[in-house]
């Protein structure tokens, strides 16, 4: 079987070397590790926008009515599409791009040990469109009236009603962009799902997979199941922008708690949607670089597909001030809280993989490490929302801000630096600079902490989110308030600046850079048994796996790894 | 076993064709969008919302038809995918067609349906039962073309024979298209609950 | 810990600070022994020479129990504040004491309005007054509030009440809040309502029998100085006058008195 699926290979190999032009390599590929590139790149390029949008809103509350360097004056209209496209982007084309699709395009198929994703012109479709979702949204900016600026939650009659949002063509184009978003991912999680499930390497059983690709496989079947009805009910908000349809409105029978409802259904799961992936580039991470098996493989496993479960009952949560029925608030502060319990179990295992192991301080260590710091603490804030009586308080207050970012920057941020720096020599061929990577390191992580800690204790003096200007509210226009702004400010703009060292490094290094072995972490997986960067095709003889992909320091081994597709008779 | 695409797209390590899998994500996700319609629909409906008592005025004769003819489509699909199993592509290349003519037929009552409906004043923006029959039976329309338009093409492939494996994934879509309309018809037509 | 920023001017203000503590200290305990083992662990296990990691799978039940048995101390902890949170809760927004007066509070964009029931307690009767943006309520009597939004979603908001509800248009919101404390406060608008959401507050001014009854007149005799542009006028630029809070101390005091 091998050898023909070999012969298959070289030949299909050698029809697309004649065939493959400049615009069939990089601009049309189907080859998945360029596809995985172009969402990288597009989603890097998304990051720059959504940082830059940071960068003016946080100098405007820093210095209110002041001119911001590289913006100017910030009016509130120019202030509430900044709020709202900075988290539109940050999750929509930052977070779910890269950690989904271009890991997920780059990862499952030299993980599963085959040489593309199972559908690839599919799988250039789904860029595609994710490219002009992206286009779209920037497109809504620049429209009459600027760009939507109701919140990227987005509720009507706000969103739905030119008149009340005063963003007429802005907020149908942020619609049309995020629907279309919505349905390059549905594009894309066929292939990830039929490809891990589908086109394994002999041998590899279910329990053999990488989290990584477990968790990436999760993921996108939450999205699916989550997203349907938020598309449903795009379709509606659509219809109520531009036919003029009442299905949110209250005057003409609507209910605008109805969108609420979609809405979170589909948001809460989306949280889990781009945190797993980061939880599983961590696993890979932490075991190679402590020489650990994954502590409880199976534990892991099963917490995933039980916090995805409870995940799809626990919406309101964000609604118990929105005027639904406070009794049914009761039960969702149980499922809320009971989420802690898998969340809690999955952060042991990993925390216990650490025990006992020989763990060396890399680049990509340090990042994995800091993301279960700072994962941790995002984690038992969020128990103060769950609690509804608190969130009476907290609603839409800084500390609810504070709380995500902490759950959100680890995820998106974070993990991508860790994933970008521990496959970077798999992507390019050569290492990144460790000095650098390390300065990067302490330069984003320090400051990161600096901008978001501060405003937990903004939140407890009651500010209030999506503010361009607190002279309006005298008991939060204080001199102590302000000063926790400008130092939260002041951190945004260090931790921006440091970005220009990973630029840097990352730039240089791909051209300049040391050649990398083909295994320069001793790892196991079968992505590391490849040339680096893998050829067109991946693999030269297609592998066959023998074991699970967290053998590291097998007792009576010399080597302490053991790749999955070394035969068990070798060392 | 075709020598064409990546060795990916040939592997089954669950046993399942991947051209299956990939229809069953489809409809998976279809599901959840006609799901969130269709309880959004049964949500206000039982809220009381003024305007559903509008459900009496669609035609109940009008959609009984369309279920029939619907579910008749279903029979010639499957019936064209029989074909093909016993490698018959001339009969299965037939049968897709009446297949063909069958959604040509449901649409064609459908616009009779619409036209009327408008003429006597009830669009979209009339009330949220209105809202939701256009948007609802209107997306379904769309889904039934987008089969229609994915079966001429690949009729001719049969034909011509090769893609066998295509002839049950679009049936596996049809019998999808068909059971939302399952769906819509007592919620349009004959539900006053 | 709440207190110490902001004033504690509601009868539930109380229990929503005593919640606030009581998970801080479930929570921060648990949150600093994952910690202390995870930096033990960091610092233990790093890589020396010559030393091999140990094989471990975590799939025995030996080695599981070191996940599992804080992991049941978190469910047990869990329930504790399920169970103490739902106290709080339907204490402040599942039940309606008897009430001393009620008041419609209406949101649009970008202002509040209120209609204070008067002295017989009913609304849209000829006793009802009217303000936009101030609202004079009576320490120590309890108050039901009719919540409603014209045009978008609103959020009635009072941080000095620990009071927040969403005013949904097409809907009336019943709630209610009990003054403690004497003072002019904050009223905000915490949900996204559009282009000028970034102005949208108000002055909430609890008042003694007396001073109220004296605001009531000039409100009526037409003397009346709005509390809220009382407020907003010496505010802004920053950094502002701070009459209205009294001065804490530096950031620096603020975080000290959290750790």
């Amino acid at each position: 079987m091998s050898e023909a699926a070999a012969a298959i290979h070289t030949e299909d190999h050698a029809e697309h070397h004649e065939e493959l032009s400049f615009l069939y390599k990089y601009i049309l590929p189907v080859d998945h590790k360029m596809i995985a590139m172009q969402y990288m790149f597009t989603g890097l390029i998304m990051a720059v926008i959504g940082g830059y949008f940071a960068y003016v809103f946080r100098m405007q509350l820093a210095y209110p009515g002041e001119s911001v360097p590289f913006f100017g004056i910030v009016g509130p209209g120019e202030y509430n599409m900044m709020v709202t496209n900075h988290g539109t982007i940050m999750i929509f084309w930052v977070a779910m791009p890269v950690l989904i699709a271009a890991f997920g395009n780059f990862l499952i198929p030299l993980m599963c040990g085959c040489d593309d994703m199972v559908f690839p012109r599919l799988n250039r479709l789904s860029y595609q469109i994710f490219l002009v979702s992206a286009l779209v949204l920037i497109l809504s900016f620049f429209v009459k009236g600027g760009g939507f600026g109701g919140a990227w939650t987005a509720y009507p009659p706000l969103s739905s009603v030119p008149e009340f949002s005063l963003t007429d063509w802005g907020a149908s184009l942020w619609v049309l962009a995020v629907a279309l978003e919505f349905v390059s991912f549905l594009l894309g999680g066929i292939n990830f799902v039929t490809t891990a499930m589908n086109a394994r390497a002999p041998g590899m059983k279910m329990l053999d997979i990488p989290i990584a690709v477990w968790f990436i496989v999760i993921a996108v079947i939450l999205f699916m199941a989550s997203v349907g009805p938020l598309i449903a009910g795009a379709v509606m908000l659509f219809m109520d922008q531009r036919i003029g349809t009442t299905f949110f409105l209250p005057s003409g029978g609507g209910d605008p708690l109805l969108w609420e409802h979609l809405f979170w259904f589909f948001g809460h799961p989306e949280v889990y949607v781009v945190l797993l992936p980061t939880m599983g580039i961590v696993a890979d991470i932490i075991t190679v670089f402590s020489r650990k098996k994954l502590f409880g493989y199976r534990t892991v496993l099963y917490t995933a597909f039980a916090t995805g479960g409870l995940s799809f009952v626990v919406w309101a949560h964000h609604q118990f001030v929105a005027g639904i029925d406070p009794r049914m608030a009761n039960v969702f502060v149980v499922t809320t809280v009971l989420i802690s319990i898998p969340i809690a179990e999955m952060l042991f295992s990993y925390i216990a993989t650490l025990y006992g192991g020989s763990i060396e301080y890399t680049t990509p260590m340090l990042w994995a490490l800091s993301f279960l710091f700072a994962f941790l603490i995002g984690g038992v804030t969020g128990i103060y929302l769950g609690a509804s009586a608190l969130d009476v308080y907290f609603h839409d207050s800084y500390f609810v801000l504070a709380h995500f970012h902490y759950t959100f920057f680890p995820i998106t941020i974070i993990g991508m630096f860790a994933a970008i720096t521990f496959w970077f020599p798999k992507m390019f061929g050569r290492m990144m600079n460790e000095t650098l990577g390390k300065i990067h390191f302490w330069g984003t992580f320090i400051p990161f902490n600096c901008i978001f800690l501060p405003l937990f204790f903004l939140g407890l003096a009651g500010q209030h989110r999506r503010i361009y200007n607190y002279d309006h509210f005298p008991d939060l226009a204080t001199e102590e308030l302000q000063d926790i702004r400008v130092f939260a400010t002041a951190s945004l703009v260090i931790m921006l600046i440091f970005q220009v060292i990973f630029l840097y490094n990352f730039f240089y290094s791909m051209f300049k850079g040391e050649k990398a072995p083909d295994n320069p972490w001793k790892a196991n997986t079968l992505e590391w048994t490849v040339p680096s960067p893998p050829p067109h095709g991946n693999f030269k003889t297609l592998p066959t796996v023998y074991r699970g992909a967290y053998e590291y320091s097998v007792p009576g081994r010399e080597m302490d790894y053991w790749p999955q597709n070394m035969p068990p008779d070798e060392s | 076993m075709s020598t064409r695409g990546p060795v990916a797209t040939h592997r089954s390590s669950t046993g399942i064709p991947a051209g299956r899998l990939a229809v069953w994500w489809l409809l998976a996700s279809e599901i959840f969008i006609f799901g969130g319609l269709i309880a959004c629909f049964v949500l206000f409906k039982l809220n009381g919302t003024p305007g559903f008592e509008d459900a009496s005025e669609t035609s109940v004769v009008a959609g009984a038809f369309n279920t029939f003819v619907l579910l008749t489509s279903s029979l010639t699909v499957v019936l064209a995918h029989a074909a093909v199993e016993r490698g018959d592509r001339e009969k299965a290349f037939t049968y897709i067609w009446y297949t063909f003519a069958a959604g040509i037929v449901f649409l064609m009552v459908k616009v009779y349906e619409y036209s009327g409906k408008i003429l006597s004043g009830h669009t979209i923006t009339e009330n949220l039962f209105w809202s939701f029959y256009y948007t609802m039976t209107g997306l379904h329309a769309l889904h039934v073309i987008g089969g229609m338009v994915v079966m001429a093409l690949i009729s001719f492939d049969v034909r011509k024979g090769y893609n066998y494996q295509r002839v049950e994934l679009i049936g596996l879509y049809w019998h999808f298209v068909d059971l939302v309309w399952i769906f819509l018809f007592p919620l349009f037509y004959i539900a006053n609950f | 810990m709440i207190e110490y920023y902001v004033y504690k001017a509601s009868s539930f203000a109380g229990d929503i600070d005593d919640l606030f503590v009581v998970i801080t200290w479930i929570i921060g305990v648990c949150f600093l022994l994952t910690l202390g083992a995870f930096i033990y662990f960091m610092i233990r296990f790093r890589r020396k020479e010559g030393v091999k990691a140990e094989y471990i799978t975590g799939e025995k039940h030996k080695e599981k129990k070191w996940t599992h048995y804080p992991h049941y101390a978190i469910i047990a902890l869990d329930v504790v504040i399920i169970a103490v949170n739902i106290i709080v809760w339907v204490h402040i927004k599942q039940t309606l004491p008897p009430k001393d007066n009620l008041v419609r509070v209406i949101g649009q964009q970008w202002s509040w309005s209120f209609i204070d029931s008067g002295p017989d307690g009913v609304l849209d009767t000829a006793d009802d007054i009217a303000t936009v943006n101030d609202l004079h309520v009576k320490v120590g009597e309890t108050y039901h509030f009719e919540l409603q939004a014209r045009d978008v979603i609103h959020n009635f908001s009072v941080p000095v009440f620990r009071l927040r509800q969403d005013a949904l248009p097409g809907r009336t919101i019943k709630g209610w809040f009990k003054p403690t404390m004497t003072g002019s406060f904050d009223i905000q608008c915490a949900e996204m309502c559009g282009y000028g959401h970034g102005i949208m507050g108000g002055a909430i001014t609890v008042h003694t029998e007396e001073s109220y009854n004296e605001t009531i007149a000039q409100i009526k005799n037409g003397t009346y100085e709005s509390h809220y542009q009382k407020r907003m006028g010496t505010k802004t630029p920053l950094p502002s006058d701070t009459s209205q809070i009294e001065v804490e101390g530096s950031f620096a005091r603020l975080l000290a008195s959290v750790f």
